[in-house]
Formats: structure tokens, C-alpha cells, sequence
């Protein structure tokens, strides 16, 4: 009886520490987010160091998955529709797949792993050799200075990474479908182009990657900035980062798919 | 002179990927960024519409012309009506030319297919089209074949892309 | 600069407790204007926290610090951000930023307080350089320089802005007999040349005894001594002669609080 309770206990305590970190987690945003002080030096140089190192970086994984998915999608499709006699519907089957799921997805799996761990190790490692104190003491606010240019490069990164992803892979899948299984250039893109529609396709793509952007980066950063200053602290804290992050991306990609698709 | 790099691939890397969203939409989604100024609408009535969405594109001879912005049900009339927008080059399309609801493949897409009549007069913009083929509905077709009536109804005469 | 006090700190009846854990219970404590004070005291006895509470990055649960005659409690952000200028702090690890060279390093804080000109900068940078020994070393990354240099790059910028105050948390961890000689002899040299008032915390007894005017000795949450290095040398309290003596077993016992080790080794196991 009494390890039911205590069970139940600690199941109460996680859901308590849950909802405190979460409270941490925004109240560091918002303190990044409308904080000024970023010390010297402009805060675009800043933010341009952090594009660099969170999109340009993860370019070369972005662009060879995203080649090999869209030929996988191409090779699938082909074999699967050629039975029906519309193998030309496969461009719209690996733009579709891609613009509206894979790419977003995809792009903030990888990212989550590339990029995202990457900022939390940066992040805790600074806290575990006292810089973000230091920075204080100086008298400039780490959360401006480290945090701030971070977040935003997440956030505009994450979306022009999967418009990438998405735009290679069809690139991709129109090198095996036309290319080398033979189907007819002008059907393959005629059909994709009227399968695709802008608002109802791309944008919605867009807006799930620009979601998925922002909630991968704060994990990212907030793991790092809430880590245990030791190097296990940091490493469990990388390690929460991608898992977190995927099952976020996974979870929230239901919920938007529902709302943007559901109705259709 | 390493912050000069640094510069110069973000901006090659936010071009990239602006022109990765552009070619989505003009490539991919077949964006055309004049669509809404240079068109004119077009009704026309069918008696069954079968699966013809929003967006389906209004083909003459095989060449698309304009796209269907809306399909609804005439209250009165039962009919269904389909709002079509026509691309303004297009001006010349004979009143009495007729409409049918066409399928690309067994299974594809339905679209509008226009044929063209003989009138000289040509159908101006809010003007609607008399003669129209509706959707064959494959169920109807196969209840039909079994029935061995094939044929001998007039409701199957679009079945030449059968 | 207000001098109606000879102590440029006062901490007053502060309590800090970290969840269940009391860290400070009640503490008073003084730290006089141009001497060198050294707080020392057992691992683990909030050490580095004392210094957090004196750059006001932590706040305390009870007590009042007062910062030149000003509390902080009683300071905004701006107020905080003025009185940050004039303290420098030498973290135990150095923490120099890893992104920026020993150049940037040292002129980071320059760039954040103050409207200098680069050549002015650039003067004032190679000057602090100097002082510690590492004018060759502007162009080095901070993974490229030893521990010891590492901290005297840290010294050089925690001594960029001519602080009033400058904190020193365990600055001769780790280093080896030579870099830790000329540590000792920076920091006695920079509070006499620059007339700073210092604060080193430590437990490296014998170096921070040689350059303290005054010692703080704290334990279980409670300052337990205070005096001149001598006074607490010949002092005959157990507890202050077990730490000055580096005795393993005392009044702050050698066993973390355990049952009986008989009972425990021979007792039933259940």
C-alpha cells in the first residue's frame, strides 16, 4: 500500500518539476526575447555568428537527406502507382509527402540532433566554466547576449532549412522518376503543380517548420541553460534535448496537421 | 577576416533558402503572381459533379485555361454549379460550347474539359454554360455494366475516356 | 565616491538556504576598504555562493548586503549595472569567453561600460596585458593559453574597468608552485598599486594567509573566527586549530554522520 502512495508521490513530484521547468523554460524566453542590453557590438553580428553556426552547418545533412528521401519517395511511388497505370501522379505524391509533411519534420528531427545538441553542449558548457556568470558581473544580461541571438537563429534557420529539404527532395525524386525511370517531365510537374497548392500546401509547410523551429531551439537552449554544471549534467541535458525535441516535433506535427488538413 | 566569412555564408545560406520557398511556389505550387487580376468567371450546371474539388483546372483541348474557385448547389434547381475562373486571353469561347467533368486516368484527377461549339458570339465574364456532361460515377458504371445496360443509357456518353 | 565608511562591504544577519539546505545562517561579516581579506573555510561551505550574494546574482533569503554604503536589495537594474562596473570578479575557472580572443576578452568590458574610442581601447587593453605578464599573448584564443595564463587573462580583465573591489573565487585551485607564485604576487601587487579592495576566497591556507590583512574563517552556515592571519595561527579554539593545522579529524568530524560501525558491520542485515 504504502509503494502505491509512494508511486503516486513521485508521479506527483515529476508533474510538479515538470510545470516548474516549463515556467523556468518561459520565463527565460521572455526575458531573452524583450531583454535590450546586449552589451557591445550589434546584435545582427551576433545573430549572423549564430545563423552560421545553427543553418549554414547543418546545410550538408539537411541537403543529402533530402536528396535521398525524395529519391526514396520516387522509387515508392513509382512502384506502387505504376501498377495503377499513374505513375505520372508521382510528382505530386513526393511533393505533397515532402511540402507538407517530411520536409518539416525531417528538417527539425535533424535539426534537433545537429544543431539543437550543439547549442545545449555550447550553452551548458559555458554555465559549467562560469562564463554566463562572468558575463553578469560585467554587467551584461547572458540571456541578450548568448540566448537571445541563439533563439532567433533557431527560429529563422529551421524554416528556409526545410524549404531546402523539401525543394531537393523533389529535386530528388524527379531525378528517379523522370530521369532514370522514364516518366514524362511534363506530366510529372504539370501534375505536381496541380496537386500543390501555395496557401494550402507551401505556407502550411512553412508555418509548421517556423513551429517546429521555435520549439526545438527553446528546448535546445533552455536544457543548456538549466543544465547541471558538471559534465554529466551537460551530457544528460544534450541527451534530453533531442529526445525532447523529436517528440515534440512528432507531437506537435499531429496537432497542426489536424488543424491546417483535418477540415479538408 | 574570419567574421567576413562568416557574413558571406549566412547570406548565401538565407538566399538559398528563400529561393528553395520561391521555387516551392512558382515550381512546385504553380503560383502565378497575376492569377487574380486577369481572369473572368464562367458558370456552368451539372447534374452530378462526382468528386470535382476546388482548384481542379478547366482545360481546352488538353491545354489548361482556368481553374474551378468553387463548386455549390443550385437551391432551386438541384443542380450542382461550379464557379469557374477563365484566363482573360481566352476571350473567345463560343456560348454554345459545352462543359464536361473529365477524369485524367481511371483514377486521376477530375478536371473540366470545355469543347468548342459554333456560335460566333462568345461568352462574356458572369455569363454561364448551358450544355454540360456530368461526372461519371465509376460505381454507377459498374452497377451498369453488370445489368449489361451499358450503352443503351444516355447518362454514359462521357464514357470515352473510359 | 562616498567615504563616510571604512568598510567597503557589510553584510548583515544574512540568512541563504538552497531548498532544505542552509547554506548561511546569520552571518556578519566586514570587508574594510583597501585591505586584502581572505574568507576561507572548508569545501562546500557556500564559498563561491558569499561572492554570488556580493555581486548580488543571488539574493538573500534574510539580511541586508551593503555595497560602498549602499544596499543592495535597494538598487535597480541600472543601480546594479553601475555598481558591476566597479567590482571585478576572478572566477575559479577563469571563465573566459571561449568565443573571443584574449584581446576581445580583456576588452569586453570596456566595450559594455564605456563609450572609448578603439585606439583608447586598444591602449588600455595592451596596459592590462602588460600588468599580468601577457602583452605577447592578444591574438591567442583562450583553448590555446595554459590554466595559469588562462587566469591572469582573467585577472587583466577582471582589473580592465580600475574596479574598486575585486573578488577572487579559488584563485590558486590547480595551479602549479610557479604560476601560483606569480598569482600571489599579482594580486598583493595590483591592490597596492591600483588600491583596490580584495576579496579572495579559498582554502589554499598557507597562500592566502601570506597576502591577507584579515581572515574570515566559516563553517556549518556560521563565520567561526575572524582576525589577523596571526591571531588565528596562535588561536587555542579547536575548531579554528583543526583547520589551520589541516587536521583530519576534529570538531568538523573526519565520518559523514553515519550509525555505529559496529552495529552496522556485525547488526542483523535485513
Amino acid at each position: 500500500m504504502n509503494r502505491i502512495i509512494d508511486q503516486i508521490a513521485l508521479l506527483g513530484r515529476s508533474g510538479l518539476d515538470m510545470i516548474q521547468a516549463i515556467g523556468r523554460a518561459t520565463i527565460m524566453l521572455v526575458q531573452a526575447i524583450f531583454g535590450r542590453n546586449t552589451g557591445h557590438g550589434s546584435f545582427s553580428t551576433l545573430l549572423a555568428q549564430q545563423i552560421y553556426a545553427v543553418g549554414v552547418l547543418s546545410l550538408i545533412i539537411i541537403t543529402v537527406s533530402g536528396v535521398f528521401i525524395g529519391m526514396v519517395l520516387g522509387l515508392q511511388g513509382y512502384n506502387i502507382l505504376v501498377r495503377y497505370g499513374t505513375e505520372q501522379s508521382v510528382g505530386q505524391l513526393v511533393a505533397l509527402s515532402l511540402v507538407r509533411e517530411l520536409g518539416p519534420v525531417v528538417t527539425a528531427l535533424l535539426f534537433a540532433g545537429r544543431a539543437g545538441s550543439a547549442l545545449t553542449a555550447e550553452i551548458g558548457l559555458m554555465k559549467a566554466t562560469e562564463q554566463l556568470s562572468s558575463m553578469e558581473m560585467i554587467g551584461v544580461d547572458p540571456l541578450k547576449r548568448i540566448i537571445a541571438p541563439r533563439f532567433w537563429a533557431g527560429v529563422i534557420s529551421m524554416p528556409l532549412l526545410a524549404c531546402i529539404f523539401s525543394m531537393v527532395g523533389i529535386f530528388g525524386g524527379s531525378m528517379v522518376g523522370v530521369d532514370w525511370l522514364g516518366i514524362y517531365e511534363g506530366s510529372f510537374w504539370g501534375n505536381m503543380e496541380q496537386a500543390v497548392d501555395f496557401r494550402n500546401d507551401v505556407i502550411d509547410g512553412l508555418i509548421k517548420s517556423v513551429v517546429f523551429g521555435f520549439v526545438v531551439t527553446w528546448i535546445a537552449i533552455f536544457q543548456g541553460y538549466d543544465a547541471v554544471p558538471t559534465s554529466e549534467g551537460i551530457s544528460r541535458a544534450t541527451t534530453r534535448t533531442v529526445v525532447y525535441a523529436s517528440l515534440a516535433v512528432l507531437g506537435l506535427d499531429f496537432i497542426l496537421t489536424a488543424v491546417m488538413f483535418g477540415d479538408l | 577576416m574570419r567574421m567576413r566569412t562568416v557574413e558571406i555564408s549566412v547570406g548565401a545560406f538565407l538566399l538559398a533558402g528563400l529561393f528553395a520557398l520561391v521555387l516551392l511556389a512558382l515550381r512546385v505550387s504553380g503560383l502565378s503572381l497575376n492569377t487574380e487580376a486577369s481572369t473572368y468567371r464562367l458558370y456552368a450546371e451539372f447534374d452530378n459533379v462526382g468528386s470535382l474539388t476546388k482548384r481542379a483546372k478547366v482545360a481546352m483541348g488538353g491545354v489548361t485555361i482556368g481553374r474551378v474557385v468553387d463548386v455549390e448547389l443550385d437551391k432551386k434547381t438541384y443542380m450542382a454549379r461550379v464557379v469557374m475562373d477563365i484566363d482573360t486571353n481566352i476571350d473567345n469561347i463560343p456560348v454554345d460550347s459545352s462543359a464536361a467533368i473529365i477524369t485524367a486516368g481511371l483514377l486521376g484527377e477530375k478536371f473540366i474539359g470545355i469543347s468548342i461549339g459554333g456560335a460566333a458570339e462568345f461568352l462574356q465574364d458572369e455569363e454561364t454554360i448551358d450544355d454540360t456532361q456530368s461526372a461519371i460515377v465509376l460505381e454507377d458504371l459498374i452497377g451498369k455494366f453488370l445489368l449489361g445496360s451499358v450503352g443503351s443509357d444516355d447518362d454514359s456518353s462521357g464514357g470515352d475516356s473510359f | 565616491m562616498n567615504h563616510h565608511s571604512d568598510n567597503f562591504i557589510e553584510i548583515r544577519g544574512v540568512s541563504f538556504r538552497r531548498g532544505e539546505r542552509v547554506i548561511f545562517d546569520n552571518i556578519d561579516m566586514t570587508i574594510p576598504r583597501g585591505k586584502v581579506t581572505g574568507i576561507m573555510g572548508p569545501s562546500g561551505t557556500g564559498k563561491t555562493t558569499l561572492l554570488r550574494l556580493i555581486g548580488a546574482q543571488l539574493r538573500p533569503d534574510a539580511g541586508q548586503i551593503l555595497v560602498d554604503g549602499q544596499a543592495l536589495s535597494s538598487m535597480g537594474r541600472k543601480g546594479l549595472f553601475r555598481m558591476r562596473s566597479k567590482m571585478g570578479m576572478l572566477f575559479q575557472s577563469g571563465a573566459l569567453f571561449t568565443d573571443l580572443t584574449v584581446f576581445e576578452n580583456v576588452a569586453f568590458p570596456l566595450r559594455v561600460h564605456t563609450h572609448l574610442s578603439e585606439n583608447m581601447i586598444r591602449d588600455i587593453v595592451l596596459m592590462k596585458l602588460q600588468a599580468v605578464g601577457l602583452r605577447g599573448a592578444t591574438d591567442l584564443m583562450p583553448s590555446e593559453l595554459s590554466g595559469g595564463m588562462a587566469r591572469r587573462v582573467a585577472l587583466a580583465r577582471a582589473i580592465a574597468l580600475d574596479p574598486d573591489f575585486i573578488m577572487y573565487d579559488e584563485p590558486f585551485v590547480g595551479q602549479d608552485p610557479i604560476a601560483m607564485g606569480v598569482l600571489v604576487n599579482l594580486i598583493r601587487k595590483l591592490n597596492s598599486a591600483l588600491n583596490l579592495t580584495s576579496v579572495i576566497v579559498s582554502h589554499d591556507l598557507a597562500e592566502t594567509a601570506s597576502i591577507a590583512d584579515h581572515l574570515y574563517l566559516i563553517a556549518d552556515g556560521h563565520v567561526i573566527a575572524s582576525g589577523s592571519p596571526e591571531e588565528l595561527q596562535n588561536s587555542d579554539d579547536p575548531r579554528i586549530r583543526q583547520f589551520m593545522n589541516g587536521e583530519p579529524d576534529g570538531p568538523v568530524p573526519f565520518h559523514y554522520p553515519a550509525e555505529d560501525v559496529r552495529e552496522q558491520l556485525l547488526g542483523d542485515k535485513r
